[in-house]
C-alpha cells in the first residue's frame, strides 16, 4: 500500500506575523518559512506506518510556489520516498482548488490512505481533508489522535479528539486521516539524511497537466489587525486583585 | 447581491412613501432567503451552539426562512426537535431526519444528508458552529456541492461579507463570498451570543417535519462505523460556554497540582481550561485545551496561572471579557493581554485566593 501526504508551507509558527500597511495580506517575503507542523505530523505517521510494515511508499505533496520544493526536501530528508510538486506559481490557491489538486493526485497515485494536517496555521481553515474525502467519496477520520491499521481486513481505527473527548471510528480503506497535535512528534531530519535527500526525486507538475481547473468563489477583502486590548496594571497582592474584581471589573 | 441591492432600494423607497406597516411588502416578487443550520442537540435539547448558530443566521436578513436540521433517533431526537421549535420565533421549520445512521456525528452520511437536502430546499446559507462535528461535516459536505466554505467566521458584516481569524488570531481577514449557492458557514459560537428568548413563544412554536430519507440510504455508503466515545465526567460548567474559567500552563508541574485548581473552579463555579503545554504533560485531558487547535473561548473573567502565554493559547482567549494573569516570570507575554496581572508564586497564590474568595452565588 501507498501512503500520499499532503504537505503546506506556512510561515514558521514561531514568528509573529505583520499585516501588510495596504491591508491585502500578511507580510510573507523576507520571513521565515517552515513545514506546517500538523503536516510534518501527517508525515511522521506516514512514515511510522510504512516502518511497522504497513506501507510500502510514502509520497509528499505540495501544492503552490517554486519554493515549495524546499518544503518537500525537508519531507525527504526526514524519509518520504519521493515527492510530488503542483506548481501554482505565485497566486494563492484555497482549499477547494487545493483538494481538487489533491483528488488528481489520488488519482494517479492510488494510494491507500492519504494523510494530511487537520489545518494549516496561516488560514486556519480546517477544510482540506473533509474536501478531498468528500470530493472522492472516501471516509474520512479527521483530529486523529491515533491511528491503528489493520492490513488484513482493509480498515483504520482512528481515535479522534473531538469537544467532548475521545470518539473512536472505522473506516474502510482507502481513507482519509487529517492529524491532530497529539498523534506523534515528528522526528527531526538527520545531516545524513539530508544530504540522502538530495538525491530523491521531486516530480514537477501543473495544474493543466493535472486537468484541474482552478476558481474561486471568494475574494479577500482586506486583512487587519485585531484590535489592541488596552494594557492591564498590576497588582501587588492577592487582596488587591480580589477587590479590583469586585469593585472595578464587577466580575465577582 | 444585484438582487438584494434592489430588494432594499425598493423597500427604503417603500419605507420613505407609505409607513411600513400599511402595506406588508409582497414577498412573492422577490427571492427569498433562506437558511439551513446544521443542528447538535444533547439530552433532548439544542446545545447552545446551535442557537449561536441561529443567532447568526438571522443576522441574513429579516425576510430569512430559518430551517434547523436535527439528526439521530429516539425519544432524545423527538424531546429536542420540540425544544428547537419553540426555541425561538426566527426559527421557522425544523427538520427532523430519523435515522440510525446519524445517531452518532459521522462526516460520510452527514454530508450526504445536507447534499440531499440542499437539492430538494435550494438554501442560501447552510451555517453550523465551529464545533468539531461542523468542522469535520461542512466542509465534505461543501466539497460535494462544489462550493468553498467560510470557517470559523466572527462576524457577519453584510450578507456575503465575512470576518475570519488567520494566523491564530494575529489578523483578521475580510473575505466576500462571490460562488453559487449554497453560501456554507461556519461560525465561532463565542462571537455570537444565543438570541435572548421571548417570553410566551409556545404558541408560535414552528412547525416539525420529518425528512423523507427514502432515497438518502442507497446514496450513502457504510465506508465508516462509530466505535465509542470516551468522555470526561465532570459536574462543572461546559468550557465553551462558562462565564468564569480558570486555566493552567505547565506552571502547575504535575496533575497532582492541577487538583488545586479544580477547588478554586469549585468555590468560583468556574471551568477549568489548560494550555497544550499541561496537555501534553498529561496533567489534564486534551478536551480542555484552549488555543488555537483547540477550544475557542471568550468568558466573562479569565484567569490564567502559570500560563506563559504563547500565541497559539492566546488565540483561543483573548476575546474574553477581563483577563487576569498570575506568574512569577514578570516578563511572560500573558501579562501583555491581562487586565490584571499578579507576579507571584501560584502555589501561594492560588490557596490565599481559594481562602478569601467570596462564595459563589
Amino acid at each position: 500500500m501507498k501512503v500520499v501526504v499532503a504537505v503546506k508551507r506556512v510561515v514558521d509558527y514561531a514568528v509573529k506575523v505583520r499585516v501588510k500597511p495596504d491591508k491585502s495580506g500578511v507580510e510573507t517575503s523576507n520571513v521565515k518559512m517552515s513545514m506546517n507542523p500538523f503536516c510534518e505530523i501527517a508525515l511522521e505517521e506516514a512514515l511510522r506506518i510504512r516502518e511497522n510494515g504497513g506501507a510500502s511508499e510514502v509520497v509528499a505533496v505540495s501544492i503552490g510556489p517554486t519554493q515549495c520544493t524546499e518544503t518537500l526536501r525537508t519531507a525527504l530528508a526526514m524519509g518520504a520516498d519521493r515527492a510530488v510538486h503542483v506548481d501554482v506559481g505565485p497566486i494563492t490557491v484555497y482549499p477547494l482548488s487545493v483538494a481538487k489538486i489533491l483528488r488528481a493526485i489520488v488519482e494517479a497515485e492510488k494510494p491507500g490512505l492519504l494523510i494530511l494536517g487537520k489545518q494549516a496555521i496561516d488560514d486556519d481553515c480546517n477544510q482540506t481533508g473533509q474536501m478531498v474525502a468528500g470530493l472522492l467519496k472516501w471516509p474520512q477520520g479527521t483530529f486523529a489522535s491515533k491511528v491503528i491499521l489493520n492490513k488484513e481486513e482493509q480498515i483504520a481505527t482512528v481515535e479522534r479528539e473531538v469537544d467532548s473527548g475521545l470518539e473512536t471510528i472505522c473506516l474502510d480503506l482507502p481513507a482519509i486521516i487529517t492529524t491532530d497535535l497529539r498523534l506523534n512528534q515528528p522526528r527531526y531530519a538527520t545531516l545524513p539524511n539530508i544530504m540522502k535527500a538530495k538525491s530523491k526525486v521531486i516530480k514537477k507538475l501543473t495544474v493543466e497537466e493535472l486537468n484541474v481547473e482552478l476558481k474561486s468563489d471568494f475574494e479577500v477583502c482586506q486583512v487587519t489587525e485585531p484590535p489592541v486590548r488596552k494594557a492591564g496594571t498590576i497588582v501587588s497582592t492577592v487582596d488587591e486583585l480580589i477587590d479590583k474584581l469586585k469593585n472595578e471589573a464587577h466580575v465577582l | 447581491m444585484a438582487s438584494l441591492a434592489i430588494f432594499r432600494a425598493l423597500r427604503n423607497r417603500r419605507f420613505s412613501l407609505i409607513s411600513p406597516s400599511a402595506i406588508p411588502y409582497s414577498r412573492s416578487i422577490f427571492k427569498l432567503i433562506s437558511t439551513l443550520i446544521l443542528g447538535e442537540h444533547e439530552g433532548g435539547f439544542l446545545k447552545p451552539s446551535t442557537l449561536s448558530a441561529v443567532s447568526a443566521a438571522s443576522s441574513f436578513g429579516k425576510d430569512n426562512s430559518i430551517s434547523i436540521l436535527l439528526g439521530g433517533s429516539g425519544s432524545d431526537l423527538q424531546k429536542a426537535a420540540l425544544h428547537a421549535a419553540s426555541t425561538h420565533p426566527v426559527i421557522s421549520q425544523v427538520l427532523v431526519a430519523d435515522a440510525n445512521i446519524l445517531m452518532h456525528p459521522l462526516a460520510e452520511p452527514w454530508a450526504d444528508l445536507v447534499h440531499l437536502l440542499q437539492k430538494k430546499g435550494a438554501y442560501s446559507y447552510i451555517i453550523s458552529a465551529s464545533s468539531s462535528f461542523g468542522k469535520n461535516v461542512l466542509p465534505r459536505a461543501a466539497a460535494i456541492l462544489d462550493v468553498s466554505p467560510i470557517t470559523d467566521v466572527i462576524e457577519i458584516s453584510e450578507p456575503y461579507l465575512f470576518v475570519r481569524p488567520i494566523y491564530a488570531g494575529n489578523a483578521l481577514c475580510t473575505v466576500r463570498y462571490t460562488g453559487l449557492e449554497p453560501c456554507m458557514v461556519t461560525i465561532r459560537s463565542t462571537s455570537f451570543p444565543p438570541p435572548s428568548i421571548p417570553t410566551a413563544v409556545e404558541s408560535s412554536a414552528a412547525p416539525i417535519s420529518q425528512v423523507d430519507l427514502s432515497t438518502f440510504y442507497k446514496e450513502t455508503g457504510g465506508k465508516s462505523r462509530w466505535l465509542k466515545l470516551t468522555s470526561q465526567e465532570t459536574d462543572r460548567p461546559d468550557l465553551g460556554n462558562a462565564r468564569i474559567i480558570v486555566t493552567g500552563g505547565r506552571g502547575l508541574k504535575s496533575a497532582e497540582n492541577f487538583k488545586l485548581l479544580d477547588k478554586l473552579a469549585e468555590k468560583l463555579g468556574a471551568a477549568v481550561g489548560a494550555t497544550r503545554a499541561a496537555v501534553d504533560a498529561n496533567f489534564v485531558p486534551n478536551d480542555l485545551q484552549v488555543g488555537q487547535t483547540g477550544k475557542i473561548v471568550a468568558p466573562e473573567l479569565y484567569m490564567a496561572f502559570g500560563v506563559s502565554g504563547a500565541i497559539q493559547h492566546l488565540a483561543g482567549m483573548r476575546d474574553s471579557k477581563v483577563i487576569v494573569a498570575v506568574n512569577k516570570d514578570p516578563d511572560a507575554p500573558i501579562f501583555q493581554v491581562a487586565d490584571y496581572g499578579l507576579v507571584a508564586d501560584l502555589f501561594e497564590a492560588i490557596p490565599e485566593l481559594i481562602e478569601k474568595l467570596p462564595e459563589k452565588k
